[in-house]
């Protein structure tokens, strides 16, 4: 009874495709034979669609709590909840294959194509061959990866940053309304890393999935997260709440000091070069698209030496112009702290 | 009487046995394939049952490699009581041999596997069963499928030792060719049996690559 009850479950959260909610609730894990807990009495409520970054020092229990979601860890004790449903009442390989889930060394399997990598989930859920194929194919775009050229090669013959393209789309095949990403660009470099974090943000916003993300890079978690949470030893939340806030705003000396150097500077990767006030634009002056950040806009001002830069619109059209006092007082003016929406 | 070795003698020898001669070769592949088979089977179920522990594992593997230091012909002589003569103990004592190779190639093919694709194999929602069967064992394949060809060497040789039981195969004309040292045909037949095994086991060996390279898929060889 309980079973057809909890596929039901299954079933119906896997058709809300867009997200739902999660809420762990005084979880704690403790490793047999060891005094401390890994995680301690740990509670969070991850609205639906949204996407949370938890950032801390290796070994602090990051890790640890994402992995309980799915249950890789079982955990010892405490609630975790999705969509309102224990996932502990659920059939732990059911539950699995309704939670995408990435990580660090990808783990693509290296005897099966990628096609056959990306198809494995909804195979097992039962679709039918032409149905698989039809989302392997589309997965595949998605990610960037031209099925013509990709879907019957193996793991082997792809760059690092393709290997985990194909695991993003391997984990989304059977569209879980939840996803767990751990380090997922971790082993890629700085160019490699940065173009997935920009691919993948703008995925996010086409599918509007749950996601944890965890890193220990403070960067990465200011560039995704809708809101990080910053942890320390076993797991302890130092602080949650938007990036744009936590700069602005650390909640202690911890959080600060993970923030490290130049809080001021990251603050305005997350803020548009529109959201300045502009001022009437200026013939002649350098120019930036009204698309980047006012970090950028600041990278040109410094690197030009020049007064102002022009904002210009798609078309290279000048809507105004700014200058380092527009900076200033976008950092200085706290209702902007939240200009990331 | 003449006892010296000449070609033409040979020529004779094999023209008059050749259908015998093709039998007992015939024989000889039958009983170390059919061996081979069951140690392939009990082998990787004890490498499967035993990887990831590591006391069940060590006996095994230092059970396997006591095994193998048994003398062939003193095995078959203890088996012979118990097993009669013939096909049994001969195949009972392949297997045996053929184990170690097989159990240690397994266990180490089956570590091999990275913990990586192991975890997001879980993470998927497989079983344990499925990811043993779908993931773990396909991927140790080619290491299990050498330790199948080392077993295969070592099994051609001792079923010729067989022969000492009255085993099928090539080791009968071996034993025959001895036992009839100083006879006109002794020498053809020690010969024939000899060189027919050596052959084999090249011819095998060769059979053995082609099989790894077809079963093996091509993601694990690029």
């Amino acid at each position: 009874m309980s079973d057809i009850t909890n596929t039901g479950f299954l079933t119906a959260i896997s058709q809300q495709s867009g997200g739902v909610s999660i809420e762990l609730d005084a979880v704690t894990k403790v490793y047999p034979g060891q005094s401390g807990a890994a995680v301690e009495n740990f509670s969070m409520r991850i609205e639906p669609g949204e996407l949370v970054v938890f950032v801390g020092p290796s070994g602090c229990g990051k890790t640890t709590t994402m992995k309980m979601i799915n249950r890789i860890i079982e955990p010892s004790s405490g609630s975790i909840r999705i969509d309102g449903k224990d996932v502990l009442s659920l059939d732990p390989n059911a539950l699995r294959r309704h939670i995408g889930y990435v990580i660090q060394q990808i783990g693509l399997f290296p005897h099966r194509t990628i096609a056959e990598n990306v198809g494995t989930v909804p195979k097992m859920l039962g679709w039918s061959k032409d149905k698989v194929a039809e989302r392997v194919d589309e997965l595949l775009r998605t990610v960037q990866l031209d099925p013509d050229l990709f879907a019957k090669r193996y793991p082997k013959q792809l760059s690092g940053g393709q290997q985990q393209r194909a695991g993003v789309a391997r984990a989304l095949a059977a569209n879980p309304p939840v996803m767990l990403m751990d380090e997922p660009f971790g082993a890629t470099d700085p160019i490699t890393r940065e173009k997935l974090q920009a691919e993948f943000l703008r995925l996010q916003a086409e599918l509007g999935k749950t996601i944890i993300f965890v890193t220990h890079d403070f960067e990465e978690a200011i560039r995704l997260g809708d809101r990080i949470a910053v942890m320390s030893e076993r797991s302890k939340i130092e602080q949650f709440d938007t990036p744009a806030r936590i700069l602005a705003a650390p909640a202690n000396e911890y959080v600060a000091s993970f923030i490290g150097q130049g809080a001021a500077i990251k603050r305005l990767t997350l803020i548009p070069v529109t959201d300045a006030r502009l001022k009437p634009a200026v013939d002649g002056l350098p120019s930036i698209p009204s698309d980047l950040s006012m970090r950028d806009a600041l990278d040109l001002l410094v690197l030009t030496g020049s007064e102002a830069i022009n904002v210009v619109d798609r078309a290279g059209v000048p809507m105004g112009s700014l200058d380092h006092a527009s900076i200033s007082n976008l950092l200085g003016g706290p209702s902007k702290l939240g200009a990331r929406e | 009487m003449d006892t010296g070795f000449s070609f033409d003698n040979l020529a004779l020898f094999l023209n008059d046995r050749w259908s015998e001669i093709f039998d007992l070769t015939v024989q000889h592949i039958s009983v170390v394939a059919l061996s081979l088979m069951i140690a392939l089977i009990v082998g990787v179920a004890i490498g499967v049952v035993v990887w990831n522990k590591p006391i069940p594992r060590a006996t095994a593997l230092a059970a396997a490699g006591i095994a193998i230091t048994i003398p062939s012909l003193a095995l078959l002589a203890l088996l012979s009581p118990l097993l009669g003569l013939g096909w049994g103990p001969t195949i009972v004592a392949l297997v045996f041999y053929s184990l170690l190779p097989i159990i240690r190639n397994t266990v180490v093919g089956l570590r091999e596997v990275p913990a990586d694709v192991l975890e997001s194999a879980r993470g998927m929602g497989m079983s344990r069963t499925k990811v043993m069967l779908t993931t773990q064992l396909p991927i140790a394949w080619p290491v299990i499928i050498t330790g199948v060809r080392v077993a295969a060497q070592l099994t051609i040789g001792i079923a010729a030792i067989a022969a000492y039981v009255a085993g099928p195969g090539l080791g009968q004309y071996i034993f025959t060719g001895l036992s009839s040292v100083g006879s006109r045909n002794a020498i053809n037949y020690a010969l024939t049996g000899t060189v027919l095994i050596i052959i084999l086991a090249l011819v095998v060996d060769g059979a053995f690559i082609l099989i790894t390279r077809y079963t093996t898929s091509r993601g694990l060889r690029v």
